[in-house]
Formats: C-alpha cells, sequence, structure tokens
C-alpha cells in the first residue's frame, strides 16, 4: 500500500499536502482501492469556508456515495476539474492528478497536528 | 469517509459459499438478510466479464421450492399471474405471485420438472413469505417441501458460459432457453436452467449445499470470473430486468411495471386477476419507465427524487446506476402516465442538484 512520506493523513483516509498556507486534499491509495471504480467526483465550491469535519466533495463509485471531509478550517480556493473528465483519475493517481480540492488553511498547525504516514500506516494495518 | 470500510452485522445468514468469497477477495455486504460479496475486483471489471466474456454469481441465497403430486400445475395456475398449462415438462416459465390488490409479493421462476413436479425458484428475501402464501392456499393431495438449505445456487452468465459448460460436462447439452434439466453425477443432484438475470446467454446451476464451493472453484478454474451483487444489479438494470422490493411491490402490480406479457389474464381465475383486467379496461394513473440521462451527472441511485421540467415532484427512482456499458446513468421510476411518454424529459435530485433525464424505451442495453 502506498502511503507517501511527505504527506499527513486523517482517520477518515483523506491526505493533505500542505504548500505555502495551501492545503491540496485527495483520497488515500487505500482509500480507492476500497472504493474502486470511481465514476464522478462532486467537488466544493470555491471561496467556501469550512470547519474541519466538513463534508465538502462526493467522491462516488458505482455502487456508493461516499462523503469527502475537509480536514482543517479554511477556505476552499479550488476543486479538481479534471476528475469532472477523469474522475478514475483518483484511482489511478490517488496522490497526484487525482487530487480533490484544495484549501487555504487558517492555521497551518492544525495541518501538523494530523497524523504522519506511520500513523496512517498503523491505522490501515 | 470512513464507511467505505464495511463491517457485517450480527444475525445475518451466510450460504455455503461464504468462506469461499472471503478467500477470493469478496467484499462482503449485508443484503435481503444475507452476508453476500457486492464485488471481487471492481463492479466495473465484473460487469464487463459478463458482457463481454463469462462471470459466476453465488445466488445461494435464493429459495427453492418444490411442489408435487397430481393437479399441482392446475393448482398453480390458480394462484400465479402466468399460464403453467403452456409448459412443457422440462420448460421453465417468469411468473409471480400477487396479492389480492394484484401487487407483487414476488417475481419468481418454475419449471415443470416431471408431471405433477413443479421446481419453484423466489428471491431470497421472500423464501418465508412465500413459503407461508403458497402453504396457506395449497390444495389438498399436494405437498410443497422448502429445500432452500439443501441447495447451493450459481448463475453463470456471458457469451462464452455455453462454452464452460461444455468444458464441465463433456458429452451433456444445455437445455433450450427457459428450458431445465436435472441429472445425478457421482451420487449428486444436479440442476441447470438456462435462464438468466443479466441479458447475456447463461444458465443457474444448482448443486447440494455441501459440494457448492467445489462447484464454483471449478467453474473459477475453467474461466468463470467471479461477480457480485454489485454487476448483477448494474447489469440487470441495462436489461431492464426488475428487482422486487425495488422496481416490484405489494403496492405495484405487473401491469404498472410493464411486466403484463407475464400474467395470462384468459387462463382463468387467479389471486389479483380481477384488479389487473380492471386496470386494463380502466387505463393505468402510473406505469414503470426507463429514464436516461441527457448529459453526463452523479450517478442516479435509487430513492432519488424525479421532477418534472417544472419543478413539480413527481415521483423517486426505483432503481438507478451509472450503467457500466453505457457509461451513462440509467434507471426506473413510477410516473404518470402523462409524464411518461418517450422523450419526456424530467430532472432527477441528487442532494439538491438537479440532472436531466428522459423518458426512453426498454431496454437500455441490447446485445449486437
Amino acid at each position: 500500500m502506498n502511503v507517501p512520506d511527505n504527506l499527513r493523513y486523517t482517520s477518515d483516509h483523506e491526505w493533505i499536502l500542505l504548500e505555502d498556507g495551501i492545503a491540496t486534499v485527495g483520497i488515500t491509495d487505500h482509500a480507492q482501492e476500497e472504493l474502486t471504480d470511481v465514476v464522478f467526483v462532486e467537488l466544493p465550491d470555491d471561496g467556501r469556508s469550512c470547519d474541519a469535519g466538513d463534508p465538502v466533495a462526493v467522491v462516488e463509485s458505482v455502487k456508493a456515495a461516499s462523503d469527502i471531509y475537509c480536514p482543517i478550517a479554511g477556505e476552499i480556493v479550488g476543486g479538481n476539474a479534471d476528475l469532472e473528465a477523469d474522475p478514475a483519475l483518483v484511482n489511478t493517481d490517488p496522490y497526484g492528478a487525482g487530487w480533490i480540492f484544495k484549501v487555504r488553511v487558517n492555521d497551518v498547525a492544525t495541518v501538523e497536528a494530523l497524523m504522519d504516514a506511520e500513523g496512517y500506516k498503523g491505522l490501515i494495518g | 469517509m470512513t464507511h467505505i470500510l464495511r463491517r457485517v452485522s450480527e444475525n445475518i445468514q451466510e450460504t455455503p459459499l461464504a468462506a469461499l468469497h472471503v478467500e477470493l477477495g469478496g467484499k462482503m455486504i449485508p443484503f435481503a438478510g444475507w452476508n453476500m460479496p457486492v464485488q471481487y475486483t471492481s463492479i466495473i471489471d465484473e460487469h464487463t466479464a459478463v458482457r463481454e466474456d463469462v462471470g459466476i454469481f453465488d445466488i445461494s441465497h435464493m429459495g427453492q421450492f418444490f411442489l408435487e403430486g397430481e393437479g399441482a400445475e392446475a393448482w398453480l395456475n390458480t394462484i400465479l399471474a402466468n399460464d403453467v398449462s403452456k409448459l412443457e415438462v422440462g420448460q421453465g416459465q417468469y411468473t409471480f405471485m400477487l396479492n389480492e390488490d394484484g401487487g407483487v409479493i414476488d417475481d419468481l421462476i418454475i419449471y415443470r420438472q416431471a408431471e405433477g413436479k413443479i421446481f419453484l425458484v423466489v428471491n431470497a428475501s421472500m423464501i418465508d413469505v412465500d413459503y407461508a402464501w403458497l402453504d396457506k392456499h395449497l390444495a389438498g393431495g399436494l405437498t410443497l417441501t422448502n429445500e432452500s438449505d439443501a441447495w447451493a445456487g450459481m448463475a453463470v452468465q456471458g457469451p462464452n458460459s455455453t462454452a464452460l459448460f461444455a468444458k464441465l460436462f463433456p458429452g451433456r447439452e444445455l437445455p433450450a432457453r427457459n428450458g431445465m434439466d436435472i441429472w445425478e453425477q457421482d451420487g449428486e443432484s444436479l440442476v441447470v436452467c438456462r435462464t438468466g438475470y443479466t441479458g447475456e446467454d447463461g444458465y443457474e446451476f444448482f448443486s447440494s449445499a455441501a459440494n457448492g464451493s467445489a462447484w464454483f472453484q471449478k467453474y473459477i478454474d475453467a474461466g468463470a470470473k467471479p461477480c457480485g451483487l454489485g454487476a448483477r444489479d448494474s447489469l440487470r438494470l441495462e436489461v431492464c430486468y426488475p428487482l422486487n422490493g425495488s422496481d416490484l411491490a405489494p403496492t405495484r402490480t405487473p401491469i404498472e411495471a410493464g411486466l403484463g406479457f407475464f400474467c395470462a389474464l384468459e387462463k382463468g381465475d387467479f389471486i389479483g386477476r380481477d384488479v389487473l383486467v380492471k386496470q386494463k379496461e380502466d387505463g393505468l394513473k402510473e406505469r414503470l419507465v426507463a429514464l436516461k440521462y441527457t448529459g453526463k451527472g452523479a450517478p442516479p441511485r435509487a430513492h432519488y427524487e424525479v421532477y418534472s421540467k417544472d419543478g413539480e415532484l413527481l415521483s423517486e427512482l426505483t432503481s438507478g446506476v451509472l450503467s457500466p456499458s453505457l457509461r451513462e446513468g440509467i434507471g426506473m421510476a413510477y410516473l404518470p402516465v402523462a409524464s411518461a411518454k418517450l422523450g419526456t424529459l424530467v430532472d432527477i435530485d441528487v442532494r439538491g442538484r438537479k440532472f436531466e433525464a428522459k423518458v426512453v424505451k426498454k431496454p437500455f442495453y441490447k446485445k449486437g
């Protein structure tokens, strides 16, 4: 199972990459494998402010819809428009082209407080 | 997204193949009171295997009854909607068990195994209900037995299913479409019924519960891909085969569901007939239609609301899926007849967003 060292993780299987106060969020390799074929991604609206734990996006496979939560408080500053044409990028490149949305975080310390790769590996066994 | 990690609740029934499903990597979910694999690899993968090659499904959760005695056919003709007298020995038919209001208790397939001997295959969640209903009305001199626990069942479906049968049973021929065959092999009764629920050529195969896993594995070793309930649902919906409890209900008649072809109103009296006759005379208020997205959108699913283009709430979807073969959103809903004409546009509400859909001809998918 691919769990990159440079990311932070939530127990809800989202990953977070923090760069210059902007967090890029996606779902982990483990999560995409559990979901299998992603056929639709509903992206959040730009400019929306959200708290940690707010459901902001939906990832759907043929059989199930799964909420994606905003892992940290902040403001949504963009969804991955490429997913509209090719939702399967979430499966094929979950940590790269399959990212879902970006958040301008209110407090970078809240990102650093999230699980690191070792912690997440422990969670998924 | 914690709920992707599924856990099966306690007190749920398991088929004789349950351990094998887990061994094969099946993701188990509760379905109709049974712990069943929803998928092994992915729904699209398994769906495609059935459309293009051959797949195998565990259907051991479904029920098997045997009805025996002189006059079994004549009695069954007063209970079920289709005409049993049309069945030659070795033939089967799709039919309905209706309540007094003409509503669907269950849709089932019956086979005339011999003179005075009928084999019935019923839906998993309806085994007890169907048995009680038949038993309550049972005529003297007839014997009804519920052998659901004694049998394992598997559906082998896809263009290469016939070749697979020839490989496993050299010298034995599959019955014709809708036919059944039963034979003894190594001390075990085996049944094959040439029907299916996918729109592909195929058959249902029944063995003893004890040997079910061994047979399932033999089919896999011979080339069948194990498939879960997810693919079974997307395959059947593409060809508009109804799912009892979703597209069929005790409050809906087969006429409203567009399945009047399987109701023999001319054969004489049967439970529910009067209501069907009246519906035919008076015309329907609502009927089950096929809906297809006009553009891209979130997968339609059962219970999503359906609105007219004027914003009036019309109904809800009884089934829905993003069709793996067509890559389009498809679904079915009971709509008022004024909104049920081919070409009518409606909107399907998905979490507050509306996606336009059109009433189209059934089925969505046709081979070739």
